[in-house]
């Protein structure tokens, strides 16, 4: 209860500092809505680009050929424009952060799942796991017992292999298992080329690779799975949903959600450990979208969803927009620099995107981009990363500006309140 | 490609290389003076460890009345809930509940937090390979990554049986001082242990292609019976510890084994924000206070600057820094070499010439180390801001039951409620924070059933340093298991309890004469931690 009045008394202060602007200043709660709005939207987007997805996964099924095959490629790659700009979402919506690891888990061991290269080691100390092949074996050991495997069905892959062992890579579900299984392998480390599996991988009469009934079986299982994953998240945005509610339970701590979960996605999760380490490392195993090269639409989608959040703007998948007052009202509304600033930012950071998204689609791929010794590409890179870095001072600007401070990034202090934090 | 051997000498003392001279140049006179075991008086009373010197006078008085001891149980104390402070997790609880940031971390710090995370995970491969700057793995080694072993950043656990290969636990190795310059090193603390000539500081189950690894760790479990009152009857498995398929000839006939699980890695970087003095003011070696528990304090040397400082981590508190227990890590669990510890070979001795014949993952145009700066840095980094989760329930009748039967029975006298961190923490996020670990950091005798007989440092073959029990209540929700103790013998946490010896005697045989409704409400208090 006292944390709840807390709460309302900065919520008071940050309201009363708006009042002193002009009238045209959105309510909080307004801008609340239109966010949630977007996270509903994106999601729905997936939803239905999912299905799409599963659709073009029956047809490769049904007739396995190239031509199926790379539609179901494309239909993945159409999948993954939606959903890279919710993940903003995830930071501070404790419910889309708990879901996540079974929609985007990775980096995964792909040999949990299906045949890998011999390059790839067989040792099994890491992972027992690690070359456990379950496309391969109707049955397998995990944790000591002997699971039955006969039936690759989803909830084989969510209860039983998912994070078996306590062991993060073993990724058995979600969009990477997916790509996985439409691509196989990239042997190529950092020179040019995909994964290439074969459309007769998924051939009962022709088959390539062994056991072309049980690849089918866990892919349509694993598309599923997305599924079902997804109408999950929709239902939670919808009016009355858990995450629409959370977030709207305190408008004050709703509005340190939008801004903290750019922030954390901005310089920690993207430039941090999804673009900085590969780059240190010059690894691509540390590439996000590594079996389709797909990274710099996963990365080029992520920035995107962080611009579409702040100014309460998302263009669909149809081409309809999607818009209503974003937090950049009341950021200019209070301060019109720190506005424009992080407006500049966000739109330096698109455009670091768009050369690197370009490279990928002229040049050479992101992998290659990352390799060592490959300084241009590196240094493209590196200026993406730099430009998201820059973007989180604006964004700490913002979050002072609107008097969010002690919500974002420290506990409230009074004495009688449980959740209260010495100082 | 083979490289050349680094000063042979060094194996023995490669951690304190500044003190080599002093070896070299001392007498037996010397070491006959110091004994084995050295008295705070004799390390020479460094002017920052006796007093809270990061505080004024009215921080001081804040402090001291903060952490006093509570006597009321009626309620929960101002606080409580946020077991770290500002840095406390509220993240919702789940299996990856252990794997939170700092909450009070920036931007920026997230950044390194989430590429040590994947530094963490990551898995390091053998040498020579395609990706250069991840290769170096062994020659020897227990596991290819961080988090193989600290499984979602908790606790590991022994084997469930003789196929399960998902082990996070290992044996330590060494053997007692043969020379009088074995005597000295240790006497001078330039060394904690001697290692096993032939197998080093701890036996590798794994090796790379072409060498064999060292052995198997095997356990065999004996069922005792202890009866509570009340007349429960709670069995307790008493574990012998050998190793099969030995890879390199016998073990020394002298050999001395210690089991240790990975520990659970959340409040790191709290735990060595602690101040000194508030750790040595607990410490009592030789109880003069006449209470039955004395609390020693691990004296380690820095090896940076070769002073004598508190050990804090590890189940004998034999590292000062979270930097120095994660480069042994490294480098004895993965074979990793990094600028903490350089050597390549990882734990490979002399006495293993083929495995020191391996090449190895140095790549000079990348550093002088398979993982060089900055990569121990943010493992380092990333190990000192996991977050403890904020405790659940703090106002439940019967936790606050249990907790005045915690504080009324003497665990508190060990496992330490509260401190307040130092203004002076390397991380601003840490410094000055109010935080609930329930350790004193301090070793403690405790008893014939726990020991390992294996002394290091300052703690002997019964002595152990007080386990933090912030978060043991979120073991089964993060691991899927209640494995306890040093080795996971207990299998929960009332099992945990009754192998408390030594020092802790009497608390436990005052936990074995409770109502049977005292010991679940003191249970109930531990699972809200």
């Amino acid at each position: 209860m006292m944390q709840r009045l807390t709460r309302a008394l900065v919520g008071a202060t940050a309201l009363t500092a708006l009042s002193l602007t002009p009238a045209l200043a959105e309510t909080p709660e307004a801008v609340l809505d239109t966010y949630a709005d977007i996270a509903l939207a994106g999601y729905q987007d997936s939803l239905i680009t999912a299905q799409a997805l599963d659709a073009a996964i029956d047809a490769l099924i049904a007739n396995p050929s190239e031509a199926t095959l790379n539609a179901a490629r494309s239909a993945w790659i159409a999948a993954r424009v939606p959903y890279q700009q919710t993940e903003v979402y995830r930071f501070g919506n404790a419910i889309v952060d708990d879901w996540e690891g079974r929609v985007n888990a990775w980096p995964l061991d792909e040999g949990l799942i299906d045949y890998v290269d011999g390059s790839y080691g067989v040792e099994s100390d890491e992972n027992a796991l690690y070359t456990v092949n379950v496309i391969a074996n109707a049955s397998l050991v995990v944790n000591g017992e002997t699971i039955d495997t006969s039936a690759i069905t989803p909830m084989l892959l969510s209860d039983t292999l998912h994070e078996a062992e306590e062991v993060e890579a073993n990724v058995a579900t979600g969009y990477h298992a997916i790509e996985f299984l439409l691509w196989g392998q990239d042997l190529n480390g950092t020179s040019a080329g995909a994964g290439s599996r074969p459309a007769t991988d998924f051939d009962t009469a022709n088959c390539t690779g062994g056991n072309c009934d049980r690849r089918a079986e866990y892919l349509k299982a694993s598309s599923e799975l997305l599924l079902t994953d997804l109408e999950e998240m929709v239902a939670n945005w919808e009016d009355g949903g858990d995450a629409r509610e959370a977030l709207t339970a305190d408008a004050t701590e709703g509005l340190a959600i939008i801004l903290t979960g750019m922030g954390s996605l901005s310089y920690g999760e993207l430039a941090g450990e999804r673009m900085k380490l590969g780059l240190l490392l010059h690894d691509p195993e540390e590439e996000h979208d590594c079996f389709a090269d797909n990274t710099h639409n996963s990365h080029y989608f992520n920035a995107l969803g962080i611009r579409n959040v702040y100014t309460g703007h998302y263009r669909r998948i149809d081409g309809t927009v999607v818009t209503g007052p974003g937090i950049d009202t009341l950021v200019a509304a209070a301060d019109i620099s720190v506005d424009s600033e992080l407006k500049d930012a966000l739109e330096t950071t698109i455009a670091a995107m768009s050369v690197m998204k370009a490279r990928a689609e002229s040049i050479e791929a992101y992998d290659q981009m990352i390799g060592e010794g490959n300084d241009a590409g590196n240094a493209v890179v590196q200026a993406a990363i730099d430009a998201l870095i820059a973007q989180t001072r604006p964004i700490e600007r913002a979050v002072a500006t609107l008097e969010l401070d002690a919500i974002a990034f420290e506990g409230s202090d009074s004495l009688d309140n449980p959740d209260a934090v010495f100082q | 490609m083979p490289i050349s051997f680094r000063d042979k000498k060094s194996t023995l003392f490669r951690s304190f290389p500044m003190r080599r001279k002093s070896i070299l140049f001392g007498t037996l006179f010397t070491v006959a003076l110091l004994g084995l075991a050295l008295s705070r008086a004799e390390t020479g009373p460094v002017p920052d460890l006796v007093a809270r010197d990061d505080l004024t006078a009215a921080d001081l008085e804040r402090v001291l009345t903060v952490t006093a001891p509570t006597t009321d149980f009626t309620k929960p104390e101002p606080f409580e809930r946020m077991s770290a402070g500002a840095a406390t997790s509220r993240e919702r609880i789940n299996s990856n509940t252990f794997s939170h940031p700092s909450a009070n971390i920036s931007f920026e710090g997230r950044q390194d937090f989430l590429i040590g995370n994947g530094l963490f995970k990551k898995v390091w491969v053998s040498s020579p390979s395609s990706t250069q700057a991840s290769d170096g793995l062994g020659p020897l080694f227990n596991a290819r990554s961080c988090q193989r072993c600290h499984l979602k950043d908790g606790r590991g656990h022994p084997p469930d049986g003789p196929d399960d290969l998902a082990t996070s636990m290992f044996l330590r190795l060494s053997v007692p001082p043969r020379t009088a310059e074995e005597e000295r090193a240790l006497a001078e603390r330039i060394t904690l242990r001697i290692p096993e000539p032939v197998y080093g500081g701890q036996l590798q189950d794994v090796a790379v292609p072409g060498i064999p690894a060292e052995g198997r760790m095997t356990i065999t479990y004996e069922e005792t019976a202890v009866a509570l009152n009340g007349g429960e009857t709670v069995m307790l498995r008493r574990p012998t510890y050998s190793v099969d398929d030995l890879g390199y000839g016998p073990l020394d006939p002298d050999v001395m084994l210690s089991p240790r699980v990975a520990p659970q890695m959340i409040g790191l970087g709290l735990l060595e924000a602690i101040h000194p003095a508030d750790i040595l003011a607990n410490a009592d070696p030789d109880d003069l206070d006449g209470d039955g528990i004395s609390g020693k304090p691990s004296w380690v040397r820095d090896p940076e600057t070769g002073d004598l400082v508190l050990g804090r981590f590890g189940w004998k508190a034999s590292n000062p820094t979270v930097h120095t227990q994660t480069a042994g890590a490294f480098n004895g669990d993965i074979g990793i070499s990094n600028p903490g510890a350089p050597d390549p070979h990882g734990d490979c001795t002399e006495g293993q010439p083929a495995c020191r014949e391996m090449p190895t993952g140095v790549q000079e145009r990348l550093g002088d180390t398979e993982a060089p700066d900055p990569i121990l840095d943010l493992v380092v980094f990333y190990s000192r801001n996991l977050a403890v989760p904020a405790r659940r329930d703090v106002d439940d009748p019967d936790v606050l039951h249990g907790k005045e039967l915690f504080y009324d029975t003497g665990c508190a006298a060990c496992h330490r409620p509260k401190f307040v961190t130092s203004r002076e923490a390397q991380d601003p996020e840490l410094r000055f924070q109010l935080i609930w670990p329930y350790t004193d950091m301090l070793l403690h005798d405790m008893g014939e059933g726990l020991a390992d007989n294996r002394p290091v440092g300052d703690a002997s073959g019964t002595e152990w340093r007080t386990a933090p029990l912030w978060g043991i209540g979120l073991t089964e929700t993060v691991n899927g298991h209640t494995f306890f103790l040093h080795d996971g013998r207990a299998r929960n946490l009332l099992e945990a309890i009754l192998w408390h010896g030594g020092e802790a005697q009497t608390a436990r045989d005052t936990v074995v004469a409770m109502t049977p409704d005292e010991r679940a409400a003191l249970i109930r208090f531990l699972e809200s931690l």
